[in-house]
């Protein structure tokens, strides 16, 4: 938790213009909006709305043209200057947890080796005594010693998001996690992140075209060609 | 808890065969640097011995003497000049001696020899440090005279023959009427010896009466003096000449490093197909698994976590090559051997590919060598890839 003043993410006038010949594009235009610590937001929106890159930018993985972006307190954009590589880096993984479409695991690596891959990097002082919980958690703590081969694709996300959890984020970034699943395992992770949001009190952001994920979040905001849609 | 090394490891299986053909690239190229490197070691030290198996590198003898019997008996059996036995004690007290053999050389008319008579080549050696220089002398029949003083004889193949003697016969010296008892007999050995008639030095010196007199004296010089600064030295003695093998050992030696330049050209070929095979195989992984090193680095990896992965995914590779290459060459040493020895014109007796432990340590240091310099490029293309590249690179 930011106890400084509860706010994860502010974010003023962030744009992302992508220049084509002589023609710009502008995937993220102007957007401003502010996080709550412990807030489960959904974005969603038609293909090529920016809903991708803004999360992108939100978590640190691209750099916006120009704006200010400020994570729980800590200035990382101001007037489109930009942190260092290095610096993000170490943001990154203080910050946030990843989950992505496709779920990218280690084919070679069991379950457990794929959740404690992060550690091989960077561990969070106290990170490791949490596998168990967070296995448990996501209810895949029998299944720690199969390689992802030998499991399904809802579990094989719950791997993922686990991965994404066991260096003790205070944010999580969700890019269209249910994308490759059916109806009933997307259920299941969508129940997932909001017992996160609610039982762990993580902060959830989410990409999806999936509205019944998306009405599971406190707060749905649209875009569209790049803006904040307010249905006007 | 999983560690890189682990990671890199299991990354390898992920495409079995891929790193399996890699693996054998990289221990062929071992195999063949162990190989001829082996070979290169085991061929020089073979024909050194060789060499030093003619017995004295350098012949000493008073000016003006025949060194070899073919010219004495060409003389007629005269011709002969002398020097004092002292001489032999001046040279070996020089620091590049390593042995010494102090010769007398005499030659009798046999005129019941052939048709209408021949000469006899009697050499006159000791005991003790003469067998030892020519330890490549194979006996026939019986061994070397042991007292220094004993009226024996060791006949060359040829002499005997000549004679009809066998060992434990009698043999006379025309002129001199003395007996020797044959006491062995050479095999053939190609060489002038196999005409001589080898007695004891003090023998000789008494039954001709040439008391502290010598013909020639063969020396042995230590493998890391330098022969031509020696051999200049000798030439200051008086009244001496000097014979010397070095100019042939020298010119074998070159031909030798000539032979060394072409197998150490071809060890470096080896070694850079492999490193361009290393190349390709980390270049095509790292290209392979971009979006996943886009993960790894939103996890909190850093460019040097990347690079030093991919590294030791390289260095694992070559390791293994490295091990099963050179336990290839030391099971293969014998069969290269008798591949060696029916190509090559002329191969020296002895071991052709010496396979030591330094010679191991040296292949691993270059066989990890090339894990590092070939895994440098992939590395530090994975290394500078930023996530979101890597992540959006084959995004369907």
């Amino acid at each position: 938790m930011n106890e400084k003043n509860g706010v994860a993410i502010e974010a003023s006038n962030l744009s992302k213009i992508y220049h084509r010949g002589s023609e710009s594009i502008a995937a993220v235009d102007d957007v401003t909006l502010s996080v709550k610590d412990g807030e489960y937001v959904a974005f969603i929106g038609p293909s090529g709305s920016g809903k991708t890159t803004l999360i992108n930018i939100l978590g640190c993985l691209d750099n916006p043209t120009s704006g200010r972006l400020v994570l729980a307190g800590r200035k990382i954009v101001d007037n489109g200057e930009n942190l260092s590589e290095g610096k993000l880096t170490k943001i990154r993984r203080e910050i946030f947890g990843y989950v992505f479409q496709k779920f990218y695991l280690i084919p070679t690596l069991t379950v457990l080796e794929n959740v404690m891959l992060p550690f091989t990097f960077y561990k969070k002082p106290g990170a490791d005594g949490d596998v168990d919980r967070v296995l448990k958690l996501l209810g895949i703590d029998h299944r720690k010693n199969h390689l992802p081969g030998q499991i399904s694709g809802g579990e094989m996300q719950r791997v993922a998001i686990a991965r994404a959890l066991v260096n003790k984020p205070t944010i999580l970034l969700a890019d269209e996690p249910t994308g490759n699943l059916d109806t009933k395992r997307s259920k299941e992770i969508g129940e997932i992140l909001r017992d996160l949001n609610e039982k762990v009190g993580l902060t959830i952001i989410l990409v999806t075209h999936n509205p019944s994920l998306a009405g599971m979040a406190h707060r749905v905001i649209e875009l569209r060609d790049g803006k904040i849609y307010d249905g006007k | 808890m999983i560690n890189i090394f682990q990671v890199a490891y299991k990354n390898l299986l992920r495409k079995k065969s891929r790193s399996g053909l890699t693996i054998i690239g990289i221990a062929l190229a071992a195999w063949v640097l162990v190989s001829l490197l082996g070979f290169n070691r085991g061929y020089e030290s073979a024909l050194n011995k060789d060499i030093d198996n003619l017995g004295f590198q350098m012949l000493v003898t008073a000016k003006g003497c025949p060194y070899e019997a073919a010219t004495l008996m060409l003389k007629g059996g005269t011709g002969l000049r002398y020097m004092k036995e002292e001489i032999a004690d001046i040279v070996r007290k020089e620091p590049e001696v390593d042995e010494v053999t102090p010769m007398l050389m005499q030659a009798t008319f046999d005129p019941n020899k052939g048709e209408s008579g021949g000469y006899n080549a009697y050499l006159g050696v000791d005991p003790n440090t003469f067998p030892k220089m020519k330890s490549f002398l194979e006996f026939k029949q019986g061994k070397w005279f042991t007292e220094p003083e004993a009226y024996e004889t060791v006949m060359g193949y040829e002499a005997a023959e000549l004679e009809q003697r066998e060992a434990g016969d009698m043999l006379l010296i025309p002129e001199k009427n003395v007996e020797l008892k044959v006491v062995g007999v050479l095999k053939r050995t190609g060489t002038q010896d196999d005409g001589t008639i080898f007695l004891p030095l003090k023998a000789v010196q008494k039954i001709f009466g040439m008391k502290d007199e010598l013909t020639g004296i063969g020396i042995k010089v230590k493998k890391e003096a330098d022969i031509n600064k020696f051999e200049e030295k000798m030439y200051k003695l008086p009244d001496v000449q000097v014979v010397s093998l070095s100019q042939v050992k020298q010119t074998i030696m070159t031909l030798v490093s000539t032979a060394k330049v072409m197998v150490f050209s071809i060890a470096l070929i080896a070694i850079l197909i492999a490193v361009v095979g290393v190349i390709n195989t980390i270049l095509m992984s790292v290209m392979e698994r971009l979006q996943e090193i886009g993960i790894l680095k939103s996890m909190g990896a850093t460019a040097w976590d990347i690079f030093k992965l991919i590294w030791l995914e390289t260095l694992i590779l070559c390791v293994t090559g490295g091990i099963f290459g050179t336990a290839l060459a030391i099971a293969t040493a014998k069969a290269t051997e008798v591949l060696i020895r029916q190509l090559l014109p002329y191969a020296p007796s002895g071991g052709l590919v010496q396979i030591s432990f330094a010679l191991v340590i040296l292949t691993f240091g270059v066989v990890i060598l090339i894990g590092l310099i070939s895994g440098i490029y992939p590395s530090w293309r994975a290394g500078r890839i930023r996530p979101l590249e890597a992540i959006r690179s084959q995004v369907e």
